[in-house]
């Protein structure tokens, strides 16, 4: 029980954290954006948005900064992220319309290349100096390659070359999204390319850590002893040694949600995907702050909630950790 | 060994081991076919970034009425919707890339070893808050937090980037090296150096750091090579300035151009290829670390034909530790 | 070598008086501690050797780090000749340091892997004789290798600890402790880790320097039987206390505590293959919660309500020995003292039933 008090304390100080960066993020960068942007768009922005503009980036000068910092959170606890500037709407709608999909694809594409990198990794450790091995090189290179010239590579190879897959959007456009099976399998047609691009080249981080970890289990006395019992095989793989070296498979994929984010935030780039990269992409291209700030925080708190539940998948694997300290 | 042989080697009857000398040793990392390789592309890219100004054709800024060549003779790589050669600016981008790549990760790496190896040795409340701190920058996404924080900067060039690239990525180095200094600090030859009255410092700096060389070294490859993909992925996005050549750049300009549409595949192409080398080659050296600090897994590679011609049949449970040099077999 | 101590030859080099060390338990709310070592007193003497005998977990590593003030003591004083020697501060220490050195139970990890033997004597030197450079230094080196038998010394100063044997190892790091020129050296287990036939080696170089440089060694193990060989006096801890006290040959020649019965009688006697077949019951306590009154009273088959409510002092049970327990007191309450063996009688034997049972669970 204690190791679960002292994670949620630890993210709840993360979250807090997150929230006073972004808080200040704005405030300590030179210039002044919020003036230039009112400027800029001139009369298109209402008074209201306005004021909440102030609140979010501080300047009304006669509030001291812990008084902004106060209001801040307030607008936060009420749901309020601001308006965004480019579409003229709440940001916390743009936002809830655009994380499905970044969900579902970052979530798809994560959970086939983490099973699958998993098993491979675990039939590479487990039998050593077969042709199996040759496939660790490989997927070494896929994975020096940069997610997006790995996109641009496919979409070159399968979009304009061979023409199999569309080449950017979310799903097709003179649909409307409704749960209909054309629009599915619409989604799944666009989808396919960037989640197939995320899988190839995450795979071989997935694979070389199972195998590292295999290797090191599989030569520890508790195996020979189950083999030794007259257990199957496959018993003993699976039940014995990969059960064990899941365990910094798992906490090595909670500490990747980070890095995971990044790439799938530039694959929606590269796809124009319309999820919340490319929302937060567009957004700081376009100076749109408000969207800016709720996208960061969005992803962060989903970067944290993914955290604690690879913490709760830990625990339940690992029974050492629920023991006392 | 017989009871007889065991008690004469206590003594002086030591059979004169033919171990390398000190200085040997230390360079059997570099027999590992892989780090060799891994060195020797390095190698390459350094000699590029040196010499790039004097070998390039071409200015990579000149246009010229040769708009989107494919690779021909005057332009070995081909070129871009203005005419200017994609070889030029590949090879003046890779100091660029080199140096961001190299100070980030360096400034990365030192941070990391301080925060980590204190909140090790120290224990106690600056642990629990050294690691906290640590723990909050590891869990927030970098990425985003890069692009927001270089969005917002009037000019985020070259060392500005690369420094904040350091500042978000030192958190893995650092609990790495906490969780070892950890272990290391319970080992008796710390506590056998504290009972001799060897000074805090002195512990630190020679009896636990010489320890974790390879993990520093291992995460200084990785970060750097962090450090590199983050960079081009800030060009390629757009938040730097486009004018200071690097790969991530000529791929932007590639994009922005629908370079792809058009099939001008020799504009993006070299591009990555050259990225995925040097990644490779920061992999290559990982892993010749990992296999040097780890003996189990330098046999992993040996395909079984080798095997059996040194008569070792894998089997499960069972992990030959294999040497790599002949006077290793004492 | 510095000039010995203006003591009168029966004055003890280091003593510790009522010596007391709890650990707290981490993350409880009642605030428990592990009550690892009870009023401790212990002296020892120039050129003589005292052995602290018992098992895992009776206390026994923990005092010698108290002793080396690797640790601060919770109650009780250490004196240095006579002087209070706690070290408030690092040039205390160091000063304490000099006089009272360490060997420690495993030769390969109390060596620094990546440092040469070289290295590692020459920051010994360096910490306690000063600067010494060039030929001073390399003089100062044989001569330390010399000492522990390690000749010639060229072939082993340059080389790293897993190119030597666990003997060669050990060797190294007393030869570490003697650069100090130390005048008490605490040895914790210094040969449990070593192969049997390399021990012999080992316990006569240490009583080698034990008369040549008139040290006093402080011998920790959990085999009597070394104790008797090497040591001029023994002491015997359960659970964090002492239990019984006196002179090596009579303590393992005649036991008087129970516990100590226990031990002597399990060290394998290949002529008396009877004995070996009956055993003790239960295990060490907890120090957490250890039993009120004597500690060892679960596992005593003489345990009076006495025994189980108050604990027993050192008692005299003959020439310069003692005895923790109640039945060597004049108390009417006390219990009758036999043979802890006969009352435990034959060993049962293991229930077939209980094997099955044990086997089924991991199908």
């Amino acid at each position: 029980m204690r190791f679960f008090t002292r994670r949620i304390v630890f993210y709840a100080i993360t979250a807090w954290a997150a929230i006073t960066i972004n808080f200040f993020i704005p405030r300590i960068m030179p210039g002044d954006p919020v003036s230039a942007l009112i400027a800029k768009n001139q009369g298109r922005i209402s008074p209201d948005a306005a004021e909440a503009l102030r609140a979010l980036f501080g300047l009304d000068e006669d509030m001291s900064l812990w008084d902004q910092y106060v209001a801040y959170w307030g607008l936060l606890l009420h749901g309020d992220l601001g308006i965004s500037f480019t579409y003229m709407a709440p940001v916390v709608d743009v936002i809830r319309q655009a994380l499905p999909w970044t969900i579902g694809l970052v979530g798809i594409a994560t959970i086939i290349s983490f099973t699958l990198g998993t098993l491979v990794g675990t039939g590479i450790g487990w039998r050593r100096g077969t042709w199996m091995d040759g496939l660790l090189p490989l997927s070494t290179f896929f994975s020096a390659v940069p997610y997006f010239w790995l996109a641009l590579i496919a979409i070159s190879l399968f979009s304009v070359t061979l023409g199999w897959f569309p080449a950017s959007g979310s799903y097709d456009r003179s649909l409307v999204p409704t749960l209909s099976w054309e629009f599915i399998g619409s989604v799944i047609y666009y989808g396919f390319l960037p989640a197939m691009t995320i899988v190839v080249s995450s795979i071989a981080g997935w694979m070389l850590g199972m195998r590292n970890m295999m290797v090191t289990v599989s030569s520890e006395d508790y195996v020979t002893v189950a083999q030794a019992k007259g257990l199957k095989e496959r018993t003993v793989m699976m039940g014995y040694a990969a059960r064990n070296a899941i365990l910094p498979q798992v906490s090595s994929f909670a500490l990747s949600l980070g890095f995971i984010v990044g790439g799938t935030l530039v694959m929606e780039i590269v796809f124009s995907y319309q999820g919340i990269g490319y929302y937060l992409f567009s957004a700081v291209n376009a100076k749109d702050y408000p969207l800016m700030q709720g996208c960061f925080l969005v992803i962060t708190f989903a970067v944290l909630l993914a955290n604690m539940a690879a913490d709760v998948a830990y625990g339940v694997l690992d029974p050492r950790t629920r023991q006392e300290g | 060994m017989t009871v007889e042989a065991a008690f004469y080697e206590d003594l002086e009857i030591t059979p004169d081991a033919t171990t390398p000398r000190k200085g040997k040793r230390r360079f059997l990392f570099m027999r590992n076919a892989k780090a060799l390789t891994g060195l020797v592309i390095l190698g390459f890219f350094f000699l590029i970034a040196l010499i790039g100004p004097w070998i390039a054709p071409y200015d990579p800024n000149e246009r010229s009425s040769a708009i989107l060549q494919p690779p021909s003779w005057q332009h070995l790589m081909g070129t871009t919707h203005q005419g200017q050669d994609v070889m030029s600016q590949l090879i003046l981008g890779t100091r660029s890339v080199l140096v961001i790549g190299f100070v980030a990760g360096t400034v990365a790496t030192v941070i990391g070893v301080l925060v980590g190896v204190t909140a090790g040795y120290i224990g106690g409340f600056g642990d629990e808050s050294l690691s906290a701190l640590s723990n909050v920058f590891l869990v927030i996404p970098q990425l985003p937090l890069i692009i927001i924080i270089a969005g917002q900067l009037p000019s985020a060039g070259g060392l500005t980037v690369a420094l904040v690239i350091a500042a978000t990525g030192w958190a893995w180095g650092a609990r790495v090296l906490r969780a070892q200094t950890l272990s290391l600090r319970k080992r008796d030859f710390v506590e056998a150096a504290r009972a001799n009255g060897e000074s805090t410092w002195r512990i630190i700096t020679a009896e636990i750091l010489p320890n974790l060389t390879a993990i520093i070294a291992a995460g200084f490859v990785g970060t750097v090579g962090f450090a590199v993909l983050s960079q081009i992925t800030l060009s390629f996005v757009g938040i730097t300035p486009t004018d200071e050549w690097n790969w991530g750049t000529v791929l932007y300009w590639a994009q922005a151009q629908l370079a792809l549409q058009r099939g001008a595949w020799w504009w993006f192409v070299p591009a990555g290829l050259l990225i995925a080398l040097f990644g490779m080659a920061l992999t290559l050296i990982n892993f010749g670390i990992d296999e040097f600090v780890n003996p189990r897994l330098r046999s992993v590679g040996l395909n079984a034909r080798s095997m059996r011609k040194r008569k070792i049949r894998p089997r499960i449970g069972f992990t030959p530790v294999v040497y790599e040099a002949k006077e290793d077999r004492a | 070598m510095s000039s010995p101590h203006e003591d009168p030859p029966d004055a003890p080099v280091l003593q510790a008086i009522d010596l007391r060390k709890h650990f707290p338990v981490r993350g409880t709310r009642n605030r428990k501690v592990v009550h690892a070592v009870d009023d401790v007193n212990l002296e020892l003497y120039r050129g003589r050797v005292v052995a602290l005998v018992g098992e895992s977990g009776s206390g026994k590593s923990t005092i010698a780090r108290l002793l080396a003030q690797l640790m601060p003591v919770t109650g009780g004083q250490i004196l240095l000749h006579g002087q209070d020697a706690t070290a408030k501060n690092r040039t205390a220490f160091h000063r304490y340091v000099r006089k009272v050195q360490m060997i420690f139970q495993d030769p390969f990890g109390s060596l620094n892997p990546v440092h040469t033997v070289r290295y590692t004597l020459t920051r010994s030197l360096k910490i306690h004789r000063g600067r010494l450079r060039g030929v001073e230094l390399e003089a100062a080196l044989d001569e330390l290798l010399d000492r522990v038998q390690l000749r010639p010394a060229a072939r082993y100063i340059d080389k790293f600890p897993h190119e030597l044997s666990g003997g060669q190892r050990q060797r190294v790091a007393i030869a570490r402790a003697l650069a100090a020129e130390p005048e008490v050296l605490l040895a914790d287990e210094p040969i449990s880790m070593l192969d049997v036939s390399i021990r012999l080696g080992i316990l006569n170089l240490l009583r080698d320097l034990r008369d040549r440089l008139q040290l006093a060694i402080l011998y920790i193990t959990h085999d009597i039987a070394s104790a008797r060989y090497f040591a001029d006096r023994t002491m015997v801890m359960y659970a964090g206390r002492i239990v019984e006290t006196g002179d090596s040959e009579s303590v393992t020649q005649d036991p008087k505590h129970p516990y100590t019965q226990l031990l002597v009688r399990s060290a394998p006697d290949p002529d008396d293959l009877e004995s070996r077949a009956r055993g003790a019951r239960g295990e060490a306590p907890s120090l957490v919660a250890p039993p009120t009154g004597c500690r060892f009273n679960p596992r005593c088959p003489f345990a009076t309500d006495l025994c189980r409510t108050e604990v027993p002092p050192l008692i005299a049970v003959g020439e310069g020995r003692e005895a923790a327990c109640w039945g060597y007191s004049d108390r009417a309450d006390r219990p009758s003292l036999g043979s802890v063996l006969d009352a435990y009688g034959e060993r049962p034997v293991v229930d077939a039933a209980l094997l099955d049972v044990i086997t089924e669970g991991d199908r």
